[in-house]
């Protein structure tokens, strides 16, 4: 199904959430005056002249096409709780944090920036990653580390067009993704905790080439909101979700398997792949079961599945290893 | 402090400490656990127990910097009592919620899981506790006894802040705030009874 406008609407024609909310708070300042109709769009207008850049995506329709790859058969988690269930450290590690503060995250103009083993280094704007490839429709479970999932109806198209594009030369063996990081925009990730920021993570390169693994930019019909990762990020639903990085700014192509956040933080308890596994417990709890998202607590637990339920389409990259070693 | 008074501020502590499981209650009620009601009934149950613990641990410090606060003793075993029933519902909820009822599953998790060990642990530690909390058990034992044997709620508070560091990520520093005023009440007590003593000692010289 195609989903609202034609994507090319120039950055300025769309309110920012800034302004927005100016916008929202004047109107109720305005509310009970004659002229609030007049005087609403009024301050609209001088509140994009007054700050024109803080153009925010979220929320914008994205046109999307169907697509084979999606997961069929499951319910979706509702939007109030992909939006306000996050774990997004640099927001606060509270889940409900990055709700609350992820509305700093400065999402336009966005650029990614291709480093490393390439034919050349490259910048993409945002705009030139939305045109790159049609945006397809894509329900993924995502099952988290901390043994609970959901199900999210993801847009976007497979990496694998993008690296493409990209030129990585044959010594390149990972992909790295650096996010976002800002100390005085994300003054939480240093308060609450002493990670090593920015983010980083990192596939191998037959992974990120796999068709699954989803370059991301929005969910349910609309751009990313900032708390899931926005404007852009990767999504790899056969692997925890840690493995799939937020709010993209640097994508690097290495020879040597990169350093990833959590592995850094504790390498016995988030290995480099990190795939779903029931098999393989997480040394302080189980990973034989999961806790749906949004579920009365009486029906939350159900038995998770290898590859998180992907195995068909990825088990074969994982051939000759030992998964409980490599885990 | 007068009968009355006493009346009306058990009554305040005994609706204060039932706050944190009316609201589990309603929320189950309502279905208004949010987005992981399990996740909610667990934190929120062992938060309770942790926080409940360490106003307990506050009293008897608290008490003897003012002769006129002795009367906080009188609400010691209310909450001590008020901390073990949520460390209870923190229990049953792993066992129903997360172990499924399953022997084998709580077994395996008790041997392999630090931090389920160090709860189960606290939790074993405030059991005896909560049996010789009658008026009855601390005339058969023996004041003497019975303060010592309720010295494991030392014990019991220094596992709980383990269990909740070991239970976080690595790098997550939540757990700091209760594991310093923990920390300063059980810090507190030798302090306290150092200065006691040079102040009896100050007496017999003078």
């Amino acid at each position: 199904m195609l989903i609202g406008k034609p994507p090319d609407i120039p950055s300025s024609e769309i309110t920012s959430r800034d302004a927005y909310f100016r916008y929202l708070s004047r109107r109720r300042f305005f509310k009970g005056a004659a002229a609030t109709g007049v005087a609403a769009i009024g301050a609209e207008r001088i509140a994009q002249l007054v700050s024109p850049r803080t153009a925010v995506h979220a929320g914008t329709k994205l046109q999307t096409v169907p697509s084979p790859l999606t997961t069929t058969g499951e319910q979706l988690t509702s939007l109030e709780d992909i939006t306000h269930y996050n774990n997004y450290y640099e927001f606060g590690v509270d889940k409900g944090d990055p709700a609350r503060n992820a509305g700093r995250l400065p999402t336009s103009p966005w650029n990614i920036k291709v480093e490393g083993k390439v034919a050349k280094p490259l910048t993409f704007s945002l705009d030139d990653l939305l045109k790159l490839h049609p945006l397809e429709d894509r329900v993924y479970r995502h099952r988290c580390v901390e043994a609970w999932s959901m199900v999210i109806p993801w847009i976007g198209y497979s990496l694998s067009e993008f690296i493409k594009q990209c030129q990585p030369l044959p010594s390149a063996k990972y992909v790295q993704f650096l996010s976002y990081y800002n100390s005085g925009v994300e003054p939480w990730a240093a308060r609450q905790t002493n990670i090593y920021w920015p983010y980083s993570e990192g596939l191998r390169m037959d992974e990120a080439m796999n068709p699954l693994t989803l370059l991301t930019f929005g969910l349910y019909g609309e751009t990313l909101p900032n708390q899931d990762g926005a404007p852009v990020r990767i999504v790899v639903p056969w692997k925890y979700g840690f493995k799939s990085a937020k709010s993209i700014v640097t994508v690097k192509f290495v020879e040597k398997e990169p350093h990833t956040t959590w592995n850094d933080q504790a390498p016995d308890e988030y290995g480099f792949y990190s795939n779903v596994n029931p098999n393989r417990d997480h040394p302080r709890w189980s990973q034989k079961t999961e806790r749906r998202i949004g579920l009365p607590f009486y029906e939350q637990r159900r038995t998770t599945l290898m590859f998180n339920g992907y195995a068909d389409q990825v088990a074969s990259l994982y051939q000759g290893m030992n998964l409980m070693k490599d885990f | 402090m007068n009968r009355s008074t006493t009346v009306l501020l058990k009554t305040a502590v005994w609706i204060a400490c039932l706050v944190p499981v009316a609201r589990l209650v309603w929320g189950a009620i309502t279905n208004n656990l949010g987005p992981d009601p399990t996740a909610t009934i667990a934190f929120s149950t062992g938060l309770a127990t942790l926080r409940l613990l360490t106003i307990t641990l506050a009293i008897s410090p608290v008490r003897r910097l003012s002769a006129r606060l002795v009367w906080l003793v009188k609400f010691r075993r209310l909450l001590g009592l008020f901390a073990f029933f949520y460390a209870t519902l923190h229990m049953l909820t792993y066992v129903g919620l997360y172990a499924g009822f399953s022997l084998n599953a709580m077994f395996a998790d008790v041997a392999k899981r630090r931090f389920i060990t160090m709860g189960v642990s606290a939790y074993l530690l405030l059991l005896p506790l909560a049996l010789t909390s009658t008026t009855w058990s601390i005339r058969k034992l023996g004041g003497k006894n019975w303060n010592r044997l309720h010295r494991l709620i030392y014990l019991a508070a220094i596992c709980g802040v383990i269990h909740y560091w070991w239970q976080v990520k690595t790098g997550v520093l939540t757990p700091i705030t209760i594991t310093v005023i923990v920390g300063v009440l059980l810090l507190a007590r030798p302090v306290l009874a150092f200065l006691q003593r040079r102040k009896s000692r100050a007496v017999v010289t003078a």
